[in-house]
């Protein structure tokens, strides 16, 4: 199969993720379509790693794994910790600040 | 066999051969200040998990000190080496650079934490509760706001000293940030310096629901914007065959030596240039706060605690413009007919939207961030230069302007009520004349920021305004002028209210510190001054230091 199929497939996951990100309320909705949007770039990663013959998209693919379960820990805390101040994961509630 | 025939070459022959894989090669002395300061982030974590509570504040506080001055005077010795200049080199197999702008910003932020690690420390604003000496992190981060774990935590006198290893393993990130020499190594530091933030961020003792309402905000919109950044890396790796600076650069001026034929194929296809390089564009221009990136901004600076927001204004600022001149001016030279109009936009509107929206703010923290995002454009205007004189005038308008927002908002931490820090204009109206001295250093830093003759403001916008009008930008000074002038009123607005109106009866007391947040505002007071009245030796030693290695 040609390869540049499946950087379509990760430009379409890549604009899912950012979509939710936008749509969605929910802060660990929201977080999953940042993780959906972590793992496009990986098919990504790969997929240019295919087509140029070298190693560096993947190694770079296990670089992002990483940083995504590093920020997966922050994430989740910082949004547990709301979550049970709150009672609520709706990002809409969060607004004891305004312009 | 024939299944074994369609297995790619890239795995056969990477299994025939593994003892081709060379050996890294680290220069462990040029990469001293990175690695001093990540090891004491190291050591200020299992103080925290080997040390009793009483001894955890003077150790990690010692420590946190100790790595930052010695991590300095590592980057004194390189310069003085000068690797900053003739030795400049890339090091690290490739993946950091050690050059002038990189030893200035990384001097530059590692006197910043030091001098934000004073503030953090600073023990005597907070009334004393139950005995304890208290700073203005929360007694216990994971405990309910108002609830009785929170109440057990604070009746115990614990603090959350984990905020100097945060703080460390930021600065580590920051010192990689305007240094690194491929995109994988600018992504990990992002995060590096990012994930502290988001912590720090939530750890406020006073309004904690508001300082978790500025993280998850922060860590939201943060991981969103390095989701771009990270795609529109794998389109330039798409675009390039490669990450580093030096082999994207050379793909783009069509200098590269042996064309494969997948190189070939996708260098003719602009498109993954285009949108890659503005993808990676967009995660620097959310880190540095411009218009249209700049949404978390007010609301982050406002919420975290004010030592956090004077840190990362000032120290995160500087990294991210590191790493966006240098990815400007290294990898994408080329390409600077396409991202010159775009920057000009982008220059353009957060110049005037920060200094317009700023008019209308009642909260000094939100006034400070809208200011911010204002002088983001104004050392914008000196990065679209592209002369050597633009990367001079911004690395100076950075040391300047760092210095002069961790004492402003240091000065913050000290005008305090009941509820802790009075944040709201209105209470601050007639401060002047009852604490003359605070509020006459809170005015330096206002005329400083509105870039007043004979403060290191005006030197800094005179610079970079020089540069970028040199380097033909001449409508963006003008520009840039005016909204210096908006940005001015709402500065001296505030002046005239600490100075000539009537103090209310019930406003905010000032808080005597301790020397540490002292030392603080008077070394931001003393650079101010310094650079405003005899910036030459200052500006000579940026344009030495102006030059990107390659």
């Amino acid at each position: 199969m040609n390869p540049v199929n499946y950087l379509y497939l990760a430009a379409l996951l890549f604009t899912i993720g950012a979509a939710g990100v936008v749509i969605r309320r929910n802060a660990i909705v929201l977080f999953m379509c940042v993780e959906l949007m972590l793992n496009a770039c990986n098919l990504a990663f790969v997929t240019f790693s295919r087509l140029h013959g070298n190693l560096d998209g993947q190694i770079i693919a296990f670089f992002t794994m990483v940083v995504a379960a590093a920020e997966v820990v922050v994430g989740l805390a910082i949004i547990v910790t709301v979550f049970r101040s709150r009672h609520s994961a709706s990002v809409d509630d969060a607004s004891l600040m305004k312009l | 066999m024939t299944h074994a025939a369609t297995v790619h070459s890239l795995w056969t022959t990477a299994a025939a051969a593994p003892d081709k894989i060379p050996s890294p090669d680290i220069e462990y002395g040029q990469l001293s200040p990175t690695l001093i300061v990540l090891g004491a982030a190291i050591v200020g974590v299992l103080i925290e998990a080997f040390l009793p509570r009483r001894q955890r504040y003077a150790a990690q506080l010692f420590v946190s000190v100790v790595a930052l001055a010695a991590a300095f005077a590592a980057v004194i010795g390189l310069a003085a080496g000068d690797y900053g200049t003739s030795k400049a080199r890339v090091a690290a197999m490739g993946a950091i650079a050690v050059d002038g702008p990189a030893l200035f910003l990384q001097g530059t932020i590692l006197l910043v934490a030091l001098v934000a690690v004073f503030t953090f420390a600073e023990r005597r604003l907070d009334p004393v509760a139950h005995g304890n000496r208290v700073d203005s992190f929360a007694a216990q981060a994971a405990a309910v706001p108002g609830g009785d774990a929170e109440k057990a935590a604070v009746k115990a006198g614990f603090t959350t000293t984990e905020v100097f290893p945060l703080v460390l393993f930021a600065v580590g990130g920051m010192l990689v940030f305007p240094s690194a020499n491929d995109l994988l190594t600018l992504f990990v530091a992002l995060e590096v310096f990012s994930l502290p933030l988001y912590v720090l961020c939530a750890l406020a003792r006073r309004h904690r629901m508001l300082s978790q309402e500025a993280a998850v905000k922060y860590f939201l919109l943060g991981a969103f914007s390095s989701a771009f950044l990270l795609f529109g890396i794998a389109l330039l790796y798409g675009y390039a065959g490669t990450v580093t600076y030096a082999g994207i650069a050379d793909v783009v001026d069509g200098q590269v030596r042996n064309v494969t034929p997948a190189l070939a194929g996708t260098m003719g296809n602009d498109a993954l240039l285009l949108i890659g390089g503005a993808m990676v564009l967009m995660g620097l221009l959310f880190k540095i706060g411009a218009v249209p990136f700049h949404m978390w901004t007010p609301d982050v600076y406002q919420g975290a605690p004010t030592p956090v927001t004077g840190f990362m204004a000032a120290a995160t600022k500087v990294a991210a413009f590191g790493a966006l001149l240098r990815l400007l001016y290294v990898v994408l030279p080329g390409l600077r007919w396409d991202w010159r109009p775009v920057m000009w936009g982008v220059a353009i509107v957060t110049m005037l939207g920060g200094a317009i929206v700023a008019v209308t703010q009642t909260d000094v923290k939100r006034l400070l961030a809208y200011s911010s995002i204002a002088h983001a454009g104004f050392i914008l205007a000196g990065v679209i230069a592209t002369t050597p004189e633009g990367i001079s005038s911004v690395l100076f308008y950075l040391a300047a302007y760092s210095f002069v927002t961790l004492g402003a908002f240091a000065v913050v931490t000290l005008v305090r009520d009941a509820g802790g820090e009075a944040t709201h204009l209105s209470k601050w109206a007639g401060l002047g004349r009852r604490s003359p001295l605070v509020a006459a250093v809170f005015a330096v830093f206002l005329l400083a920021f509105a870039g007043i003759p004979l403060t290191s403001g005006f030197a800094g916008k005179f610079a970079v305004f020089k540069a970028a009008a040199d380097g033909g930008a001449g409508a963006l000074v003008v520009i840039g002028v005016i909204s210096s002038a908006i940005a001015a009123f709402f500065y001296i607005r505030v002046i005239v209210l600490m100075f000539f109106s009537e103090p209310r009866t019930d406003g905010p007391s000032v808080a005597v510190p301790s020397p540490l947040t002292s030392s603080a505002i008077a070394i931001g007071v003393a650079v101010t001054l310094v650079l405003g009245v005899a910036p030459q030796y200052f500006l000579d030693l940026a344009s030495q230091a102006g030059v990107f290695v390659r």
